[in-house]
């Protein structure tokens, strides 16, 4: 396997990234130790997991709009299987993992079958999981969660840095997703799709079934999301997710990968999800307003989408 | 040019409600020829390809294959038979390298373990291979692993070809190859569209373009009204009198006994 440099598309955001890293570790002393890193990392857990998800949908040109709520339905159904009907723990979270799976079927099952838009399918799953997951916990927060279910949000030391087991779960699902997605025939079925949907069919690709396996695989991405989620915050909160929601998608913009699909890397949705990570937690260091953190991202999404548009405006011979 | 049969269809009929897009045409390919197949607007032209190509089925007829009887019901059948068509609006994935788009559909896998249990794609052979089928068409693309976008239409279109070429086992089709390409890069492509008939396969081309029906084909299938109404011989017919027929303006019998093949 020869090692090609990282693309124009993959670099500028880890360009941003390191400038980002720099700035920060110039104004304040405690950005650039140990400890913040881990906390960055921990913060951007959740949102990494979802956005691989949100990424692998992207790539097929479509977006998932009800990501964190589907998130945040998977961490109530676990968490109160758990705690109000004493579902043993691994049950509980194969059910929560289960619930975000099955919307990810419906979401899948309406664009493939009745090839609606997914951005209007994942919009109405978006208000259907939120209405959901507030009927089924009455909007209460479940607490009292039992240890095993959030053994994930435990650490072990690295030197003296802890780290949390949530963030070596994350970046091993990056390195399988992109080992699926570069280097066996699913991963290059799924570009094409994005890229050309009916030079795909031509050749012979059963092109619904890895729009429904995208989807699918996206749910049960949602779903180990929510188990992260509950180990972070130590309840099931009905709320989750309604940051991570948006969050997720602009990880993946900023990360380069198009929203016209085909185009870009998980690698990069990993970088974009850093930098969102470290805006946050840089800003507050330095005692910047947590609103212009919100605002900074806005700007840096359009760059993103910019640079996208751009790229394909220039890239393409007619 | 009288090679072996090679795809034959008798009788073929479809008909969309009251309309009929085909009315028992006829068809027939031999080993080693670059069939063309020509035809107004309407006259069924397009439907006899899809059928041959199984991106319809027929409601009447039968369609034969090396003598044998077969039934695509989808495009992906015709190509398990050996049948591969080239699109004419270069159904290509644009990102995506010349060796990924060479083996859609059909990649490559690692032998062993990799291979097996971890689906791991064999890309250096895929590479290698995509090479050496873009070189027996003397493609002058040298590196694989570029964008198919970042080529020119022609040199797209002749990935789509060499994609054909490296695996129809018995006939390529090619619909209308030529309609988006420029002068120079159509000259390319029909010099590809030889080469490949030299490679021993039936070509069946459909084309538009009267000058590049004339320069390639050895034999010129008129379709006319959902019917095939004359077999020609380019050598012996002018350009004037095969669109005559094409028009029906003029009947096959009309012609002389050697314009008809």
């Amino acid at each position: 396997m020869k090692l090609r440099l990282p693309s124009a598309a993959t670099l500028g955001p880890l360009v941003a990234l390191v400038m980002a890293c720099a700035f920060f570790g110039m104004r304040s002393d405690r950005f650039l130790t140990g400890d913040n890193l881990s906390i960055v990392l921990q913060q951007v857990m959740v949102v990494g997991v979802i956005a691989v998800g949100q990424t692998l949908i992207i790539l097929t040109a479509g977006v998932d709009l009800s990501c964190g709520m589907v998130m945040a339905l998977g961490g109530i159904v676990m968490t109160t299987l758990a705690v109000e009907h004493g579902v043993p723990v691994p049950m509980a979270i194969g059910c929560g993992i289960g619930a975000t799976t099955a919307v990810g079927l419906v979401n899948g099952l309406l664009v493939t079958r009745l090839k609606l838009p997914p951005f209007i399918v994942t919009l109405g799953t978006l208000n259907i999981a939120f209405a959901t997951t507030q009927l089924y916990s009455n909007a209460q927060t479940v607490t009292d969660v039992p240890d095993s279910m959030t053994a994930l949000g435990g650490t072990f030391q690295v030197g003296n840095t802890s780290i949390v087991y949530g963030v070596v779960v994350m970046l091993l699902l990056y390195m399988v997703a992109t080992y699926v997605l570069t280097q066996t025939a699913a991963g290059r079925h799924l570009y094409a799709v994005g890229n050309n949907l009916e030079a795909a069919r031509l050749s012979g690709i059963a092109t619904p079934r890895v729009l429904l396996g995208v989807y699918v695989v996206a749910g049960m991405c949602y779903g180990l999301a929510a188990l992260l989620s509950v180990a972070r915050t130590g309840v099931g909160d009905p709320n989750a997710g309604q940051a991570e929601n948006l969050e997720a998608i602009t990880a993946v913009v900023l990360g380069g990968t198009s929203l016209f699909g085909g185009r870009g890397a998980l690698f990069g949705t990993l970088v974009g999800a850093l930098i969102v990570g470290v805006f946050r937690n840089g800003l507050t260091l330095i005692g910047v307003s947590s609103v212009y953190q919100v605002l900074v991202t806005g700007v840096l999404v359009i760059l993103a989408v910019a640079a996208d548009q751009f790229a394909r405006r220039g890239g393409r011979a007619t | 040019m009288s090679g072996a049969v090679v795809m034959q269809a008798t009788g073929l009929v479809k008909r969309y409600g009251h309309v009929t897009a085909l009315d028992g045409t006829d068809f027939e390919l031999r080993a080693g020829e670059i069939l063309a197949v020509i035809g107004d607007n309407g006259a069924g032209k397009s439907s006899l390809i899809k059928a041959l190509s199984g991106a319809l089925v027929p409601d009447e007829g039968e369609i034969l294959l090396d003598g044998r009887p077969v039934h695509f019901r989808t495009p992906i059948d015709a190509r398990r038979a050996g049948i591969e068509t080239v699109y004419q609006d270069l159904a290509v994935a644009p990102a995506m390298s010349i060796a990924e788009n060479l083996f859609l559909g059909r990649e490559l896998r690692r032998a062993g373990a990799l291979g097996h249990v971890f689906r791991m794609l064999d890309k250096p052979r895929m590479i290698a291979e995509s090479r050496m089928h873009l070189q027996a068409l003397q493609i002058g693309v040298t590196s694989m692993t570029q964008a198919v976008e970042s080529l020119s239409g022609g040199q797209r279109q002749g990935v789509a070809v060499a994609r054909s070429a490296a695996f129809a086992q018995h006939v390529v089709i090619m619909d209308e190859p030529t309609a988006a390409l420029g002068v120079k890069e159509s000259g390319m492509v029909l010099d590809l569209i030889r080469r490949v008939r030299d490679r021993g396969l039936a070509v069946v081309l459909i084309s538009h373009n009267m000058p590049h029906v004339f320069e390639l084909a050895d034999r010129i299938h008129v379709a006319r009204l959902g019917r095939r109404v004359a077999v020609l011989n380019p050598k012996h017919v002018s350009m004037s009198n095969a669109v005559a027929v094409m028009t029906g303006a003029m009947r096959s019998e009309d012609l002389s006994p050697d314009a008809r093949a």
